[in-house]
C-alpha cells in the first residue's frame, strides 16, 4: 500500500468512524429514553392505582 | 406532518443515504481514474468537498429555521435550528479532519495558517461550536430561543465569506474547482462521482437530522410528561 493510498483510506475511515461513534451515542440516548418511558409508565400506573375507584351508580328500584 | 409520514420519510432518507454512499464509494475507489497531477490522493476530494458543502447546507438550514422562529415565534423552529447546527458541527469536524489528511499528503503539513480558506472554515466551525455554549448558558424559554436564533442567523454570513475566500485569495496552494478556467474543472467521470458523493452526504445529513430531531422531540415531550405526573 502506497503512502497516498494509506491517507485516502484514513480519510474515508475517519468518516466511517465518526458515523459509528454517532450511532453508539444515539444507541445510549435511545436506551435512556426507553428507561424514562418505563419509569413514567410505572409512575402513571401507580397513580391510577392510588386514586379511589368511583362507585358504580345504583339504579332506583320502584316500590 | 403526521407521525407515520415522518417515520416513512426517515426510513426513505436512511435507505437513500445508504445506497448513495455505497455508490459513491464504489465510484470513488473503482471507477474514477487517477487525477493527472495529484494521482490517487485526489480521491479524498470526493469525501472532503461534499462533507464541507453539507456542513454549509446544515448551517444554512439552521439559519433558515432561525429566521422562521423570529418571524413566526413558533417554538418548534428552535429545536429544528438547534438540530441543524448540531449536524453542521458534526460535518464541520469531518471537513477539518479529512482536509487535514489531504493537506498532509499533498502539502506535507497537517495544517497551514497561511491558507485563508482553512482558517475561515475553522472560524466558522468555532463560531458554531460556541453556539452550544451560548444556548446552555441561558435558561430555557423564549429568551434563549431568540438569542440562539439571532446567533445562528449571524453565523450564516460567514458561509459565503468562507466559500469565496479561496477565489478571493491570491497565490495560495488550496486547489480551486468549478471556476471559469476549463483546465481547472473536473472531467465528466470526476463530476459524476462528485455529484453522487455530494448527494450521499446530503442524504446522510438529512437522515441524521430527522433522527436527531425525533430524539430531541421525544426527550422534550417526556420532560413535559414527567412534570405533569410529578
Amino acid at each position: 500500500m502506497t503512502s497516498a493510498e494509506k491517507y485516502v483510506t484514513a480519510a474515508y475511515l475517519v468518516v466511517l468512524g465518526v458515523l459509528l461513534a454517532y450511532l453508539v451515542i444515539y444507541a445510549f440516548k435511545l436506551s435512556r429514553l426507553e428507561r424514562e418511558v418505563g419509569e413514567l409508565t410505572e409512575l402513571a400506573r401507580r397513580r391510577r392505582e392510588a386514586e379511589p375507584t368511583p362507585e358504580p351508580d345504583r339504579e332506583e328500584v320502584a316500590p | 406532518m403526521s407521525t407515520s409520514l415522518r417515520n416513512n420519510s426517515a426510513v426513505a432518507l436512511a435507505a437513500a443515504a445508504f445506497v448513495l454512499l455505497l455508490a459513491g464509494l464504489t465510484l470513488a475507489f473503482y471507477w474514477v481514474p487517477n487525477a493527472p497531477v495529484e494521482g490517487f490522493r485526489q480521491r479524498i476530494f470526493y469525501i472532503h468537498v461534499p462533507v464541507a458543502l453539507t456542513s454549509y447546507a446544515c448551517f444554512g438550514w439552521a439559519a433558515w429555521k432561525a429566521l422562521r422562529l423570529l418571524w413566526t415565534r413558533e417554538r418548534r423552529y428552535d429545536l429544528e435550528s438547534y438540530t441543524a447546527v448540531h449536524m453542521g458541527v458534526i460535518f464541520g469536524i469531518l471537513t477539518l479532519v479529512t482536509g487535514s489528511i489531504w493537506a498532509r499528503t499533498s502539502w506535507g503539513v497537517w495544517w497551514s495558517w497561511g491558507e485563508r480558506q482553512l482558517v475561515l472554515f475553522l472560524v466558522l466551525f468555532l463560531f458554531y461550536s460556541a453556539y452550544f455554549m451560548l444556548r446552555y448558558s441561558v435558561e430555557p424559554g423564549p429568551r434563549r430561543e431568540r438569542m440562539s436564533a439571532v446567533y445562528a442567523l449571524f453565523g450564516v454570513v460567514l458561509i459565503p465569506v468562507s466559500f469565496m475566500a479561496i477565489r478571493l485569495a491570491e497565490g495560495l496552494i488550496h486547489p480551486v474547482v468549478f471556476d471559469r478556467d476549463p483546465s481547472d474543472n473536473l472531467a465528466a467521470s470526476q463530476l459524476t462521482t462528485f455529484v453522487v458523493c455530494f448527494a450521499a452526504t446530503l442524504a446522510l445529513a438529512a437522515s441524521l437530522y430527522v433522527n436527531e430531531l425525533t430524539g430531541k422531540r421525544v426527550d422534550e415531550r417526556l420532560r413535559e410528561l414527567r412534570e405533569a405526573l410529578t
